[in-house]
């Protein structure tokens, strides 16, 4: 018999006690659980560093580069969200070589696709526009790229409109990960990568999808949206996120 | 037919999908067998369909989603089925500046189609690779899996002319 | 199972065998050579032989990478020390009726040339002169000694430490210190390692990897091997280009060959030692040299890059230590070994030690491959050993490293060829290819065309590489098209800027390098192009467009 969850975890902690760093960021002393990020422990310290394929509850992929930081005597930038730090290690969230670039790969984010707000269901409640005023961005000066992307809504409840979508894969992770069915991946590769419902097929066609919508929710813009929302209408609720994660290490005790 | 389709019903008579399944099997059916397996599908039917992409991920227990994904990030791989000819342009550095360009815009506007695409009887297939290693005999032109060096528009196009013609 | 004295004697009796024959022809059968023909000379020669019935007195061998792909197909004689160029099928009897006379003059390609006399082998030793499919030949060449001595006669930390001294670094392109990196995973916990080799070479222009596993692949094997006893794995794979047929097919071969005497798989030598190698064929995706996206590939999924840390020495295949070297790095292995690190690391300059194969293509007399030692001068391996530059034109850059590297003008001819040199100038070395361009090439074309490489190869996972990669091109393409305006080299460079800094993996962080390398070099080119909207050496499709019009 397993002994009760609560002697166990003490148990645990005997063996391999949990080592505790202390560094800085942006001069303030932190500390932090060995496995943290440098991204965690800013957001438990309140300071802000901007993410998007970054989402609670699901695995990390340090793909956006927005929340790039600095580290003092390194040249590297280093992505927040995948980054441990390690004792004494300086970072630096808001220079302002971070903050410049931040800006920029998020212009480039803005030119690959089509954001127009003023027409969109998710205006006003969309991570990427928040993203453009958290970082004061007022215009791209950028040619737009601007390609020419399908809307499939072949799905009876929401539907996917290429045009938004900024290649975060959260809806990839978020399938695969919390509902266990990857019926969401990616196919070809660079500028012409593009997401997919099992074989390239029409969402609404796919075998493997339950229709939980937990994409649709994950989604930070409006590429996955409910169907018959009218403009700034879409509204994505996901609090069932930490609640299942939550829910699974409870099983696992 | 050159190119059958890979017919679902058959995939334990067919030598050719004994081979495929022979693969899985010397991977014990695991998910690294996938790259492995669609080098012999592609090797024995020219191209992968979609047929054969839903047995292989039934096989390896995958996401379809997955092995698409994967059949779509390699250009190795194509989807769609070959012509009776394949007509590979090198367009590696030392091809490129060796005139690479010149023998690829002729080919298009000859066979009047562009880079992985057939000709409408289904005699060429056009591609493109980067680098096949031949850079001492820059420009190379792959025909029908046979490397040649030193080519000009002229000789790829007496090449592909003989091709064109040689059942007419 | 096998001991020291089987395979001595399995070498001996390979060398006696062929010593035996009077004469001995050997055809180049490696990838160049054998575009040109070389298979059917061979079978002529063959033909030839038995013809006559001199079967007893001549053998015909085919042989690996003779150097000199320019002059395919070319055949060499032994033990005479002749070289044919350019031999047709027709020439077989001509060669044969001269055997023991003097050298047919209008085929013979002078082996005092300084292409020739200017090399330095070890990676190519082998090369042109054992049967690329026959592991006795290999052996007759002390082939398999260097195993037996680290596995033998010396602990795996001091295998380790004669390669740290070596001072060999990673061929591949960075040249991260081999040594560091195999402590490293020799030190990592755990009973389950992997070695792997990067046979991925999707440099265009790069050819070297994939002529030393189509002249000798046991060289790789066997350097592979003495990296798992040193690190401790048993697990080996091989990651090689599906678009190396040839390739494909000998390394095959080896392996199965190998493992048939004993030298590779179970209980090497007579211990506990073993080492299973597998092939894994790549498919088409530049990004799979990459190691994390390496890994991916083997594991059977989209070959993306992962953040590093953790580094694969620590965390590679399924979790496990991992240790990845290039093809090249491998095949200095065992020489390492069997003549002492401190013998490597007297050959080379600062710390770059040992020698360097280099791919020479492009518009040079002699396009093939070398082996020279670090430091030679570009001047040295352009206009000695390249014999110049085709009809004798003006030479205007080279281009090492690759879509990562730079082209560099006439100032650095005399430039040592080091990793710490060509980093300095902006380029790397890359994994060897140099490419020579002469007042022909347009340098914004060339940026534009390297540019469009990484872009359609960039696996988009990260936003600056897939997005940014692409707004470069576009506006290079612009620009060669006459569209480009003075602001665009601003954008140019603030793009490059970005990419550079921010992006995931190497190919992103180096995808910049040819566009900010010739703007730095050749910024007046690129002025002509955005202000006067001409191309100085017509390359562009601008004067394409002016000249239809015409």
């Amino acid at each position: 018999m397993r002994p009760p969850a609560f002697l166990q975890t003490a148990l645990e902690r005997d063996v391999h006690p949990v080592k505790v760093v202390t560094f800085k960021i942006d001069d303030r002393d932190v500390t932090a659980r060995e496995d943290e990020t440098i991204l965690t422990v800013a957001r438990q310290n309140g300071i802000f560093i901007p993410t998007l394929c970054h989402l609670e509850g699901l695995s990390e992929r340090g793909a956006c580069r927005l929340c790039l930081v600095e580290i003092k005597n390194s040249p590297r930038l280093a992505p927040a969200c995948v980054t441990i730090p390690r004792q004494d290690m300086e970072v630096i969230t808001n220079s302002e070589r971070v903050q410049n670039y931040r800006k920029r790969i998020l212009e480039l984010i803005l030119t690959e696709r089509n954001h127009v707000c003023s027409v969109c269901v998710s205006n006003g409640r969309c991570d990427l526009q928040q993203l453009t005023v958290d970082l004061g961005i007022t215009h791209v000066h950028y040619d737009y790229l601007y390609p020419k992307h399908e809307i499939d809504a072949t799905h009876e409840r929401f539907s996917i409109d290429h045009n938004r979508c900024v290649l975060c894969l959260r809806c990839v992770r978020v399938c695969d990960e919390i509902e266990g069915a990857h019926t969401w991946d990616i196919m070809s590769r660079g500028i012409l990568s593009r997401v997919i419902t099992d074989l390239n097929q029409p969402w609404g066609s796919s075998e493997t999808c339950t229709g939980c919508g937990k994409c649709v929710h994950v989604c930070p813009t409006a590429a996955l949206t409910e169907k018959g929302k009218s403009v700034a209408e879409m509204t994505k609720k996901r609090q069932f996120l930490p609640y299942l994660e939550m829910m699974r290490k409870e099983e696992l005790r | 037919m050159a190119n059958p389709s890979p017919v679902k019903s058959e995939k334990s008579e067919d030598r050719r999908w004994r081979l495929v399944n022979r693969t899985m099997r010397m991977h014990g059916g695991r998910p690294d067998a996938l790259i492995e397996t669609l080098h012999v599908i592609q090797e024995s039917f020219g191209y992968l369909d979609l047929d054969a992409l839903k047995y292989v991920a039934q096989s390896l227990r995958l996401p379809l989603s997955r092995v698409y994904g994967v059949a779509t990030f390699y250009h190795f791989f194509s989807l769609k089925p070959p012509g009776e000819h394949t007509c590979v342009v090198c367009t590696g550095t030392a091809c490129y500046i060796a005139g690479s360009s010149a023998i690829l815009k002729q080919v298009r506007e000859d066979l009047g189609i562009s880079e992985n695409q057939t000709t409408p009887d289904n005699k060429v297939s056009l591609l493109t690779a980067r680098c096949m290693g031949s850079c001492g005999l820059a420009p190379a032109v792959v025909f029908d899996g046979e490397v040649k060096g030193k080519m000009t528009p002229a000789s790829v196009m007496a090449q592909l002319g003989r091709w064109r013609h040689d059942d007419d | 199972m096998m001991t020291i004295e089987e395979l001595q004697d399995i070498g001996r009796l390979e060398k006696e065998k062929q010593e035996g024959f009077r004469h001995r022809i050997h055809v180049c059968v490696a990838a160049g050579c054998l575009s040109c023909q070389s298979g059917l000379v061979k079978d002529a020669l063959e033909k030839e032989v038995s013809r006559r019935g001199l079967e007893s007195w001549c053998q015909v061998k085919g042989v690996g990478c003779l150097g000199l792909c320019s002059a395919g197909p070319l055949v060499s004689i032994e033990p005479d020390g002749v070289l044919y160029k350019g031999v047709e099928v027709s020439d077989a009897s001509d060669i044969l009726e001269s055997l023991g006379g003097s050298p047919i003059s209008r085929l013979e390609c002078s082996l005092e040339q300084p292409f020739f006399r200017k090399r330095e082998k070890i990676v190519l030793e082998n090369c042109g002169k054992i049967d690329p499919e026959s592991v006795e030949d290999y052996i007759s060449e002390n082939g398999y000694e260097a195993l037996y001595t680290a596995l033998r006669l010396m602990t795996p930390n001091e295998v380790v430490d004669q390669v740290v001294r070596s001072g060999l670094r990673g061929r591949g392109g960075a040249g991260f210190p081999t040594g560091l990196k195999w402590t490293t995973v020799a030190k990592a916990g755990g009973s389950i390692k992997f070695v792997v080799c990067n046979a991925d070479e999707g440099d265009p222009g790069a050819f070297m990897d994939r002529s030393v596993l189509e002249s000798d692949p046991h060289r790789v094997l066997e350097g592979m091997a003495i990296a798992a006893v040193a690190v401790g794995a048993s697990y080996g794979f091989i990651y090689l280009r599906a678009e190396y047929p040839l390739a494909v097919k000998r390394i095959r071969t080896a392996i199965a060959r190998a493992e048939r005497l004993g030298v590779i798989g179970h209980n090497i030598f007579n211990t506990t030692f073993s080492f299973d190698v597998k092939v894994r064929l790549g498919a088409g995706a530049f990004v799979c040299g990459e190691e994390t996206a390496l890994l991916a590939s083997i594991e059977g999924r989209r070959g993306s890059p992962r953040p590093r840390p953790p580094y694969p020495a620590e965390h590679g295949l399924w979790g496990y230590p991992t240790l990845i070297n290039n093809v090249e790095t491998f095949a200095n292995i065992a020489p390492i070994i069997r003549k002492g690190g401190d013998w490597f690391a007297s050959i080379g300059v600062g710390k770059s030690k040992g020698t360097k194969v280099f791919a020479l293509a492009g518009h040079v007399k002699n396009t093939g491959l070398i082996e020279v030692p670090m430091g030679t001068s570009l001047r040295v391996i352009i206009y000695e050993i390249g014999g110049g530059i085709q009809g004798d034109r003006r030479f205007k850059a080279v281009q090492s490293g690759g879509p990562s590297g730079g082209c560099l003008p006439e100032r650095f001819l005399d430039m040592s060829m080091d990793y710490e040199s060509l980093a300095q100038a902006g380029s790397i070395m890359g994994s060897g290819g140099l490419i020579i361009m002469d007042e022909s090439s347009c340098m914004v074309d060339v940026a534009r065309f390297f540019v469009e490489f990484c872009m359609t190869e960039s696996c988009g996972k990260c936003a600056p590489c897939r997005i940014g990669t692409a707004q470069i091109y576009n506006t290079l393409k612009k620009i060669t098209e006459g569209e480009g305006k003075p602001s665009d080299l601003e954008l140019l460079d603030e793009l490059c800027d970005l990419v550079k800094n921010t992006s995931l993996c190497g190919l992103g962080q180096t995808a910049p390098n040819p566009v900010l390398s010739t703007m730095k070099y050749f910024l007046n080119e690129y002025k002509a192009h955005t202000d006067d909207h001409t191309c100085p050496s017509c390359a562009c499709r601008m004067n394409n467009h002016a000249e239809e019009q015409k």
